[in-house]
């Protein structure tokens, strides 16, 4: 398989996208609800027409190819087995369609199972297993045909945050084992980003941004992308040169060359830290802490800074020490910010 | 994992598109969905002609005159004064009268025991599923054998058609079970009677005033099937040997197979059923409008 | 206070009783009226089925039943229910899928619902009118003459409720299938028929023989139709039961009716029984 680019104009859903996969990588597709992600699967597979554009899938163009006869294999957000056939027929059902032999369907349908970890399951119905084991299923089945390409739509959004979360390690280690070209499409950037090789983050019918998950996280390309994977704080300050300096601290910039003049800033929470402030004096840099919301194994504290607010995100043990009312300093980590050219701020959320 | 093949590819990732490629007169989808739309809009025109030529037969054949091609109002006249026995218009009477009967005690039987079920006795509910069905089963032609020693009772005491209504709700039970079900479901009863009561209120105030009023579009659903039922119920009434206005117009198709008026009158209650139905649909809406 | 079962989900009932017979009181009217009405009369035909003219017990009533006329009435009742449920259950299911494939909020689909919910209940002798003058021997379609022929004529005559009727039935169980099935079967390599074999097919099965079973039973029990369509034949076994209460010839024995009624009442439980049982089936897999 050669990978696949694809270009075509929608206006509706996909704007003129154009995407490249290499074989064997896990892209996720990250979003809010109507950037188009799911059409750009859904396309992919077949189930959706395009307007414009081409797909091709090992430098072959299967872009008048029915969906029948497209290689892939694809697990939906829900409902997806049959209800009346065994979580083993349902797994031997694309085998069956190409008419392998009986003993060979089963073998395979028991193998992939195995690789699911559901094969005491294999009599059972859809009904009488769980949700996150009906997703697993769906993943067995998908795999079964040996396609070229995996494609999953949101798969773990309609299932518990527990389950959630050992699924999605569960489809990564499946994926990377069986070295398989996936596309995973989601709104939650927390499997976005812990699962794939790249993340690409759409808006609107655009991709904004297709890079590794620590450079989407660390070096957003556009605000959009700053906004919406991870919290951002959005700080007014003044590029000069080759930085911005905030509220008194000299930040580096992901983009050096900035043009120079005011912009919004947007820094991590993960990047203020806070200390106790006795000093009594005020300054662009202290503040009073609001609230502290309690995340385990750190906590978020907003800071009222009198002209804004502010979000820092420490170890717990630390924050519990800054209840409400506190006054305290803080300090910006020099990491490269991104910045947008209005000069508006808004405090976050 | 044996048997699956690593891919080989290159990379590229490009933000910006390129302009794009002509417009394809669409794919295979909607090829698909334009052959299914050409299969749909076939079957309605085929199925709608089928049920709408009676109809407009039924009409046609009421207007026509003496003569074959010529138009006359004649049948549609002679329903008011279609002679007997008994006269056309006194059995149109006793069925209409029949239809509100039947209703009101439908209503009073089976409203106040359904609430009654759904808030203190939900074990019941069962219990009332399954009679409602019965006659679902026990269809009308049986029913009847068994009734005719009933009513050889009841005629001791009033030989009026109008006492059909004691089997006519059974009749309507079914439909008007089903609909007043689906009003009650979607209102929370138990809720809202708690509510009421403990800001006072009995139990009678709580079904008529809370719960009822919740169930309208339900009421008016299941009056219409009653209405409906009754007005074109035929089988009790003519083995119990009461004249009704289904019964009237069979016995004069025995004598006068042609007769203008059969066609008339049977128009004339479609029509009726239809705007009910049409009414109800209105009312309906503007009660959901209505409540705040 | 009673404040009673309001919090009872019904599943159980209740047993050691502190409240319950008070609420045995609100049932009461209506036990009272369809003990009567419904079950009461349910009860006099079975027993009288079994009655003989002196009064005693007795089955000749029912091996009286095995005489040609009434073989005959069973025999036309079985050619027209089957004719018409299995043509009305095809043509319906057909119509019903027109309808549900289309726009869920669409005109269409909530005219043709209103008028099934209308044209299931439109029967009896207006019906026959209909049609006598649509293709009866004036009538202005054509002069069809098969139009008082046993079973064709009649049993198109039945179509004109039962595929509405059907409609109104089967029309969920198309509704509930889900469209992630067709295409996660197409993204497996099955092409429409493929679909329709394996998974819409066995999928809508049991909801389409219950819903056939439905329409026998329906046809089975109607007898307003044909009675005016023609009344001076026992063709069908509903018309054999009115002979049998109206005339005071024709049946040797005075409880045959009842015999008759019990008979009906055996079939169409036992067809009712399987659309109940397939209802279930077909349900479990709407989840």
């Amino acid at each position: 398989m050669e990978g696949l680019s694809r270009h075509y104009g929608s206006v509706v859903a996909l704007d003129n996208l154009d995407l490249t996969v290499q074989p064997g990588e896990l892209i996720a597709l990250l979003g809010p609800s109507g950037c188009g992600k799911t059409t750009t699967l859904r396309l992919l597979a077949g189930l959706e027409d395009a307007d414009t554009g081409h797909i091709n899938v090992a430098g072959r163009d299967i872009t008048r190819l029915p969906a029948s006869k497209r290689d892939m294999g694809m697990v939906f957000q829900a409902y997806s087995l049959f209800p009346h056939m065994t979580v083993q027929e349902n797994v031997a059902f694309g085998l069956r369609l190409r008419k392998i032999s009986s003993a060979q369907r089963d073998r395979r349908a028991l193998e992939m199972l195995e690789l699911v970890e559901l094969g005491s399951q294999a009599g059972r119905y859809p009904s009488q297993i769980s949700g996150g084991q009906q997703q697993r299923v769906a993943l067995a089945r998908a795999l079964a045909i040996e396609p070229q390409v995996l494609l999953l739509d949101e798969p773990l959004s309609a299932l518990d945050a527990k389950v959630r979360a050992q699924l999605r390690d569960q489809i990564r280690r499946i994926q990377l084992e069986v070295g398989i070209t996936t596309l995973f499409v989601t709104h939650d950037q927390e499997e976005a980003l812990a699962i794939a090789d790249r993340v690409g983050v759409m808006r609107a019918g655009r991709l904004e941004q297709l890079a590794p998950p620590t450079e989407v996280y660390s070096r957003p390309a556009t605000s959009f992308v700053a906004e919406f994977v991870g919290l951002s704080n959005r700080l007014a300050g003044t590029v000069t040169g080759s930085a911005v300096t905030v509220r008194g601290h000299d930040l580096p910039l992901v983009d050096p060359l900035t043009p120079a003049g005011p912009v919004t800033a947007i820094v991590r929470p993960e990047a203020v830290t806070l200390a106790s402030d006795n000093s009594g004096e005020s300054g662009p840099m202290t503040g009073t802490v609001i609230a502290s919301t309690f995340l385990g194994a750190t906590s978020r504290v907003t800071v009222d800074l009198g002209d804004t607010t502010i979000m820092a995100q420490l170890p717990t043990s630390e924050a519990t020490k800054l209840p409400a009312g506190s006054r305290v300093t803080l300090t910006i980590r020099p990491d490269p910010v991104l910045v947008s050219a209005d000069s508006a701020v808004a405090s976050e959320e | 994992m044996a048997g699956l093949n690593p891919p080989l590819a290159d990379l590229a990732a490009d933000l910006t598109g390129r302009p794009a490629a002509a417009r394809r007169p669409g794919g295979l989808r909607a090829a698909q969905r334009r052959r299914l739309n050409l299969f749909r809009y076939v079957a309605f025109t085929i199925f709608g002609l089928f049920f709408l030529l009676p109809l407009l037969a039924m009409v046609r054949f009421s207007l026509e005159g003496a003569k074959p091609g010529s138009w006359s109002v004649a049948a549609w006249t002679q329903i008011a004064s279609y002679p007997g026995p008994p006269p056309l218009l006194s059995s149109i009477e006793i069925t209409l009268e029949l239809a509100v009967i039947t209703s009101v005690v439908m209503l009073v039987l089976v409203v106040p025991t359904m609430i009654w079920i759904r808030l203190r006795a939900r074990w019941f509910s069962k219990v009332m599923e399954f009679i409602c069905l019965l006659p679902l089963t026990i269809p009308a032609i049986v029913l009847v054998v068994g009734l005719a020693p009933i009513y050889n009772r009841i005629e001791r005491v009033n030989v009026s058609a109008l006492m059909l209504f004691f089997a006519y709700v059974i009749l309507a039970l079914p439909y008007t079970y089903r609909a007043l079900a689906a009003g009650l479901n979607a209102v929370d009863a138990t809720t809202l009677s708690e509510a009421a009561r403990s800001l006072g209120a009995r139990w009678g105030t709580v079904m008529l005033r809370i719960i009822v009023p919740n169930m309208w579009q339900a009421i008016l659903n299941a009056l219409l099937l009653t209405v409906a039922l009754v007005l074109g119920e035929f089988t009790v009434a003519y083995l119990l040997t009461y004249v009704t206005l289904q019964v009237n117009l069979f016995e004069i198709s025995r004598n006068a197979e042609n007769a203008g008026v059969l066609f008339s009158a049977s128009a004339a209650t479609l029509l009726f059923a239809f705007i009910l139905l049409l009414i109800l649909s209105y009312a309906g809406r503007r009660l959901r409008r209505g409540r705040p | 206070m009673t404040t009673a079962t309001a919090t009872q989900a019904g599943a159980q009932p209740v047993r050691a009783g502190r409240r319950p017979p008070l609420a045995w009181i609100g049932t009461l009217p209506f036990l009272a009226y369809t003990g009567i009405f419904l079950l009461l009369p349910t009860g006099i035909v079975i027993w009288n089925a079994f009655k003989g003219t002196s009064g005693g017990w007795t089955l000749s009533n029912i091996t009286a039943l095995n005489t040609a006329p009434v073989r005959s009435a069973f025999k036309g009742s079985l050619e027209l229910c089957v004719i018409s449920s299995v043509i009305g259950a095809i043509l319906g299911a057909i119509l019903a899928y027109a309808v549900a494939s289309g726009n869920p909020d669409g005109m269409i689909r909530r005219l043709y619902l209103a008028g099934s919910g209308v044209l299931a209940q439109f029967g009896g002798v207006t019906l026959a009118f209909a049609f006598l003058a649509t293709i009866g021997p004036a009538g202005l379609l054509l002069h069809a003459s098969w139009y008082s022929s046993f079973p064709w004529g009649i049993g198109l005559i039945y179509c004109y409720f039962q595929i509405p009727l059907m409609v109104l039935v089967f029309l969920p169980a198309i509704d509930g299938l889900k469209i992630q099935w067709r295409e996660a079967a197409e993204n497996l390599g099955g092409s429409t028929w493929h679909y329709w074999r394996y998974v819409g097919g066995p999928l809508l099965m049991p909801a389409f023989t219950g819903a056939a079973l439905l329409l026998f039973a329906n046809a089975l029990s109607a007898f307003a139709t044909i009675e005016a369509w023609e009344n001076q034949i026992n063709y069908v076994v509903p018309q054999s039961i009115s002979g049998s209460l109206i005339s005071e010839v024709g049946l040797a024995n005075v409880h045959q009716g009842d015999a008759l009624a019990l008979g009906l009442i055996v079939v169409v439980v036992i067809v009712m029984t399987g659309y109940f049982l397939l209802q279930r089936r077909a349900a479990r897999w709407q989840g």
